[in-house]
């Protein structure tokens, strides 16, 4: 008689209890990984939701001829009218002190806007008008229930006479609250309301266009060379140890190079995304030359072979069959580097990309700062709704990253179906 | 005997400290398959490798001796290896079409050599070069498909259209039938036996019987050395040396 059931012997139990135990760990460590990145993820979009909206308010500022001239736009003092239009509208307001507290309902840079809408529009002079200018950060927080009211007034960020214009306001219907494109098209600034991305946006974009202009010609051509001509010799062997040392060289040496290089011995302009992008490229040089040699060296032999039995060179043998087969691997790897890039902060601080920079960087030569930085700038900021701007910069970051990385998927794909 | 048309005279080929070969002399005619039979690791593929120099890939080997195709000293100094290879195809134990099309597999050397002139005279080569390696029929109406999408026997002969397409006046083929079945490997066959009016073969082969159904001549290889060499039906029916006489009787390989 002969028994095939899981009772046959063989230690089958044991076995099969041994195969259970490592499935149900395997789940567990898969299970345990997907709640941290879902945590993680929720925690990052929760604190980013309040960046989607900002506040306005509407103040009727008195454009009228005996209040300003139309003509000498230049020299109006907008904070004036603006600070008028606010005493206006809370004729009680006496006290020094209160006024400053009314003033600081709209936010610094309300009277510039004021200065723009004119700009755009000098159909407006004339006679009082009302526009919806940016609210302080504060008053936004107030409104989304941010900033606990239960405490005693000198202990938060927003007074009981604040709370009180407030509701007015709101009950007037002065008070909307709109979509912020201001996250997405401002520089950085000071005051967390207009506060923006796009400086450090670009800054990351220069500096990543020259970092893989650089490192992919320079590695994909050394990785062919080292791969596809290079003798075995001593020199080679050594070359090949640097580079995989180099690849394990934290990144803030390479920082450490750039500055002592880069800006101290050529004088190239100092926190620019042309030095960000060469320090990069020196971090990413290794991390691209070991990918694309792993992907020529998965190349099967035989395409080689066959080219040079047919009486092509060795150069028109790799560039003809082995670098088309290997491209799609030296793709990967290259946005691997890149996407290290992207994400790294240690070096460019060496550099001075940490600066302050309000406006867009219109040149890889202008003075930049780089995503990361700017978030680990926004974090460092005592303000509270810095908090909400770190994490949508980070969610940013991220998009930015799985952008890349999706192009390349899909750049393989169409690589890989040439045959 | 007609005048040989390739002629190995003492070849001693080393790789590293290992000798591969010793001393061979070998005359190899005009038109002819010429077949190089004998166990594994007997130096026949290291010979055949030397004819067209792909062995200089190797950087441990070392050939000494001299080769001479038509005359010409194969490891003359003044030897442009491309020149030579352009000359001397080769056809892989595995099948290995490009990762290309059908088309740019065959028309691949022509391109390198500029063989062709106009795109005309390119599709007519290519063609001439499918009908001569009888895969024409089978591919005519798919030239761009891929040619990896082909069977293993059609992919052999797509790599031997490949080779005769830029007219060389040697085909070494290393075991071209070894990954194939017994089918394909008889289509196979009857192409190599009607290249042999316009080309030099050499083959090296693991399959006696297929030596006997195809080669003129054989060439018996042991330990790196040349045993026996004569006509096909001599070698197999009467074997001279009693190495020669063991191998194709079963007995040592």
């Amino acid at each position: 008689m002969i028994n095939f059931s899981k009772h046959a012997g063989f230690n089958l139990s044991r076995r099969h209890r041994a195969e259970q135990r490592f499935q149900w760990a395997g789940r567990f460590a898969i299970l345990i990984s997907l709640a941290f990145l879902v945590i993680m993820l929720g925690s990052i979009f929760r604190d980013a939701s309040g960046v989607m909206r900002q506040s306005q308010i509407a103040v009727a500022v008195d454009l009228g001829p005996e209040a300003i001239d139309a003509a000498d736009i230049a020299n109006i003092s907008f904070g004036k009218i603006l600070k008028s239009a606010m005493r206006a509208r809370f004729p009680d307001v006496m006290k020094r002190k209160d006024k400053k507290r009314l003033y600081n309902l709209v936010s610094p840079e309300a009277s510039f806007e004021i200065k723009r809408q004119l700009t755009n529009d000098p159909a407006l002079f004339g006679r009082v008008q009302t526009l919806w200018l940016t609210a302080s950060d504060d008053l936004d927080l107030y409104l989304r229930g941010k900033i606990d009211t239960s405490l005693p007034e000198n202990q938060r960020q927003i007074s009981d006479a604040q709370i009180a214009w407030i509701k007015d306001l709101k009950q007037a219907g002065q008070i909307r609250r709109v979509v912020n494109w201001n996250f997405l098209t401002n520089g950085d600034s000071r005051e967390p309301e207009i506060a923006g991305i796009l400086s450090a946006l670009v800054g990351s974009l220069f500096s990543l266009a020259v970092c893989f202009s650089l490192s992919f010609p320079i590695g994909i051509g050394a990785a062919i060379f080292l791969e596809e001509f290079a003798p075995t010799n001593r020199i080679t062997s050594l070359i090949e140890v640097n580079i995989n040392n180099l690849a394990a060289v934290p990144s803030i040496v390479f920082g450490l190079l750039g500055l002592s290089i880069f800006l101290g011995y050529f004088g190239l302009p100092r926190s620019s995304p042309l030095v960000g992008g060469m320090v990069l490229a020196l971090m990413t040089l290794p991390t691209i030359i070991i990918a694309a040699r792993a992907a020529l060296k998965s190349v099967p032999p035989s395409f080689k072979q066959a080219a040079l039995a047919l009486g092509a060179t060795p150069v028109q043998a790799v560039f003809h069959h082995v670098l088309p087969a290997a491209l799609p691997g030296m793709l990967t790897g290259a946005i691997v580097g890149m996407a290290q890039a992207l994400g790294e902060t240690a070096p460019l601080l060496m550099i001075g990309m940490v600066a302050f920079i309000v406006d867009v960087p219109q040149s890889i030569l202008e003075p930049a700062t780089a995503l990361p930085v700017q978030i680990f700038l926004w974090a460092d900021s005592p303000e509270r709704a810095f908090t909400e701007k770190t994490a949508a910069a980070i969610i940013v970051l991220l998009v930015l990253l799985i952008a890349m990385n999706l192009s390349v998927i899909l750049l393989r794909r169409k690589l890989e179906q040439r045959f | 005997m007609t005048k040989p048309f390739i002629a190995a005279r003492a070849v001693n080929v080393f790789y590293g400290a290992n000798q591969a070969l010793f001393d061979i002399d070998l005359d190899i005619e005009a038109n002819k398959v010429t077949a190089l039979i004998g166990p594994s690791g007997c130096g026949k593929s290291t010979l055949l490798r030397s004819i067209n120099r792909m062995n200089d890939l190797i950087a441990a080997c070392r050939f000494d001796g001299s080769l001479q195709i038509g005359g010409q000293d194969v490891y003359a100094p003044a030897v442009d290896v491309v020149a030579l290879r352009a000359q001397v195809g080769m056809v892989f134990q595995k099948p290995n079409p490009f990762p290309k099309s059908i088309y740019e597999n065959v028309a691949y050397g022509l391109k390198i050599h500029r063989l062709a002139t106009s795109k005309r005279e390119m599709q007519d080569r290519v063609e001439w070069s499918l009908k001569s390696a009888g895969l024409w029929d089978e591919v005519a109406d798919r030239l761009d498909e891929p040619g990896n999408s082909l069977s293993g026997g059609q992919q052999q002969r797509l790599c031997i259209a490949r080779t005769i397409a830029v007219q060389p006046k040697v085909i070494l083929m290393d075991e071209p039938c070894s990954a194939l079945d017994p089918i394909a490997t008889a289509v196979v066959e009857e192409l190599i036996d009607s290249l042999r009016k316009d080309y030099t073969i050499v083959i090296v082969t693991h399959s006696m019987q297929q030596a006997a159904r195809i080669s003129q001549r054989t060439a018996f290889f042991h330990m790196g050395k040349l045993i026996e060499v004569g006509h096909t039906k001599d070698v197999f029916t009467n074997p001279q040396n009693e190495q020669t006489q063991n191998y194709i009787t079963g007995r040592i390989g």
